[in-house]
């Protein structure tokens, strides 16, 4: 398969982190900041590959992780109401908010759905004219621009009983939040290839600047990220700091103006609380006044639900990497996959759950992960 | 190491326990199906043919020993590429019992029907049900039907069970994996998981996915000259091959190592999970085994399945290890290795 088996090669990947590990000559940390990068660590073991050289923090770029409590407590209230059918990406369905989470919702009754995409979500709509259907409106750049179409287009067909609970996060403000922290670790960043794809680089060439980091652009195989981490540990040892692009088959530098645009037309910035983090100024997109008859906080009058996102928190300190999981008291006792207190331990590709599974398998009776 | 901590001052989101109504995931074969009959079934129903878990249980009879395996079908879609519910019925039960080794002897087969059900539907479920048992051998051999209201059952349910003799020569089980075991397939996997989902969501892809809804009990056959050098075989269908695998490795206390580039998939099927987020190693399969053999006799079983169509791209996946015991460790294609561990409910399509 053109473009993807040539991503995977292993031999190609063995001979990436050998020149990595020629080229360190000491150990750097870096962090990918999306979740589909994580993903690929994890499951590829690129971390444990790259041992002793480059620590791989896993940054908050998964929007499962990142969603703040007080929207999944929205959700909830409006998943349970007659009438609503509450379609979601399937991974939503399992993040605990503060009473339960949306598979219970469902189980109790609420017409819970999973849709693969927002405008699935807008043909419901269309398809059932006497149920008000809302979609959870979650994720990156990546997912905003066919978020905002599906509500641009619910619009110009004069859907009425269309309406989406928005909880939109934007990467360069976190990546900043990460850098201003006092006790910050990060010396290099794997950027988001596809946040990339739909925004370009150019906000991020002003962070490299003043912070004085590597940014690389970075795909998401195997290969893509070693190459992402070989450019970022050549900048660190060349005392660089640039925004480089490794996904060039997907980045151009200015990104893609139409969805960029479309994004604008619909979402405006506003500040966001981000699980575990706190409040981001300027971090989150909500509805423009324009677009505001598909504000499901509007319809369902949910926009005053205040929930404490808890402010000793672990699970921020995790996603920041200022905490490695295993050194947070709860980590493998009174936390685990089974039984999480935070986001990073419910999913698999979470920095806690995955930091669990390496424990269990390199010491398995070992005190604290026996579980 | 890690000190107590009272959750009470924990500042994150509060642990979801099990709660108190049964949910979706408690049918997905994953933890909290294990839970569901480990806290709510088992101390009830607790006897010593049950105890051991298995595909199907053992009981004595005279004599002889009888495989009894029950199983209950609730597929939407009820047609999908490659079968419908009454064909998957009929091979789901009767690859339970072969599981143990044993050669299914009968059926029985009992039918919920709703009311307003097409009888040209079912028809055809009860055609493919007919063809599938002729094809074993197997008669049906008793029947039930009920009919509820509509909107009380999505269409048809059927529940099937099987009976088998067992075989003294030849007598796998989940709790008899041996360190230095080879694990084996018989076949590519994901495919009745992605069938049914592309079905069930609309989902085009370039090519249809078809299940492999098949009857194992051939295959089963064809193994069985290697009488006690085969361990364990199970067919891993809700939860996939990574349940599957961890649940052999907890009956019996060995660690497992899979090689992640060794295991079958098939390309779209492969294309499809990656599109939608999913690991083919938690996806159902209803035509495939895994075995586990004496390495030294793993070559001959080997080339007893792929002598049968069913196993022409049966593959060595891994092999059974005394360390890290009751976990299952994959080797990535890089070398590295990581836990595939048993998921807490049904896989969830992800975002990113």
């Amino acid at each position: 398969m053109k473009y993807l088996s040539e991503y995977r090669d292993a031999e190609i990947a063995k001979a990436l982190i050998a020149r990595i590990r020629t080229r360190a000559t000491r150990p750097w940390t870096l962090m990918e900041v999306c979740g589909g990068q994580t993903h690929t660590i994890v499951r590829q073991g690129l971390d444990a590959l790259l041992d002793g050289v480059v620590e791989m923090i896993h940054g908050p770029g998964c929007p499962v992780c990142v969603t703040p409590l007080g929207q999944i407590d929205k959700a909830l209230v409006i998943a349970a109401q007659p009438g609503v059918i509450f379609a979601s990406f399937g991974d939503m369905l399992r993040v605990p908010g503060s009473t339960g989470d949306l598979q219970q919702v469902r189980a109790r009754g609420g017409d819970v759905r999973v849709v693969y995409s927002p405008l699935d979500a807008l043909a419901l709509a269309c398809a059932h004219p006497d149920r008000d259907v809302v979609f959870f409106a979650v994720g990156f750049e990546t997912t905003a621009p066919a978020n905002a179409m599906a509500v641009h287009r619910a619009r110009a067909l004069g859907v009425r009983n269309f309406t989406v609970l928005v909880s939109h996060v934007t990467v360069p403000p976190a990546m900043t939040a990460i850098l201003d922290a006092p006790d910050n670790r990060v010396q290099g960043f794997l950027a988001a290839g596809h946040v990339c794809a739909v925004m370009g680089n150019m906000a991020y060439e002003p962070i490299a600047a003043r912070y004085k980091v590597p940014i690389v652009v970075t795909g998401f195989e195997p290969v893509d990220i070693l190459e992402g981490i070989a450019l970022a540990v050549a900048q660190l040892e060349d005392g660089r700091h640039e925004v480089e692009n490794q996904y060039v088959r997907s980045v151009r530098r200015e990104g893609t103006p139409p969805a960029q645009a479309l994004v604008a037309e619909v979402f405006e910035l506003t500040d966001r609380q981000w699980r575990g983090i706190g409040e981001i100024p300027m971090s989150g997109l909500r509805l423009r006044d324009a677009y505001a008859a598909f504000d499901a906080e509007r319809r369902f009058g949910v926009g005053g639900l205040v929930v404490d996102e808890p402010a000793a928190c672990r699970a921020g300190d995790v996603l920041t990497g200022r905490l490695k999981p295993p050194q947070c008291a709860a980590f493998g006792t009174a936390c685990t996959p089974d039984r999480p207190l935070g986001a990073p331990m419910v999913s698999s590709e979470g920095a806690c759950a995955a930091y669990y599974n390496v424990a269990r398998y390199r010491a398995p009776d070992a005190a604290g992960v026996s579980a | 190491m890690t000190k107590p901590v009272n959750p009470a001052l924990l500042s994150c989101p509060a642990p979801l326990e099990a709660a108190d109504y049964v949910q979706l995931g408690h049918g997905s074969g994953g933890r909290l199906s294990a839970q569901l009959v480990a806290r709510h079934f088992l101390p009830h129903f607790d006897n010593p043919s049950l105890a051991p878990l298995g595909d199907a249980s053992i009981v004595a009879c005279t004599g002889r020993e009888l495989a009894v395996s029950t199983d209950s079908f609730v597929v939407h879609p009820l047609e999908f590429p490659g079968g419908n519910i009454g064909s998957l019925a009929v091979h789901g039960t009767l690859n339970d019992v072969a599981m143990m080794g044993a050669r299914p002897i009968c059926l029985t087969a009992g039918f919920v029907l709703e009311e307003g059900l097409s009888l040209a539907l079912l028809d055809r479920v009860i055609a493919a049900m007919a063809l599938a048992a002729r094809d074993a051998r197997v008669p049906i051999v008793a029947g039930d039907t009920k009919v509820v209201n509509r909107g009380k059952a999505d269409g048809l349910y059927i529940n099937t069970s099987a009976v088998g003799t067992v075989d003294p020569d030849f007598r796998p089980a989940p709790d008899r994996a041996q360190a230095g075991d080879a694990i084996l397939l018989s076949g590519p996997i994901a495919r009745h998981g992605m069938a049914i989902m592309a079905a069930r969501e609309g989902l085009a892809f370039d090519s249809a996915i078809t299940s492999d809804s098949a009857c194992l009990v051939p295959l089963v056959d064809a193994l069985r000259a290697l009488g006690a050098a085969v361990h364990v075989l199970r067919d891993p269908t809700r939860g996939g091959v990574a349940s599957a695998l961890n649940e052999i490795a907890a009956a019996s206390g060995v660690g497992i190592e899979i090689d992640d580039a060794s295991i079958p998939v098939p390309r779209d099927v492969r294309a499809a999970c990656e599109m939608l987020g999913l690991d083919p190693l938690y996806v159902a399969n209803e035509g495939v085994m895994a075995v586990f053999v004496a390495s030294d006799h793993a070559d001959a079983a080997l080339r007893a399945l792929r002598a049968h169509a069913l196993g022409a791209e049966a593959a060595r996946i891994g092999r059974v290890v005394a360390a890290h015991p009751r976990i299952v460790a994959l080797r990535t294609p890089l070398g590295a290795m990581r836990v595939v561990d048993l998921l807490p409910g049904d896989q969830l399509p992800r975002i990113c």
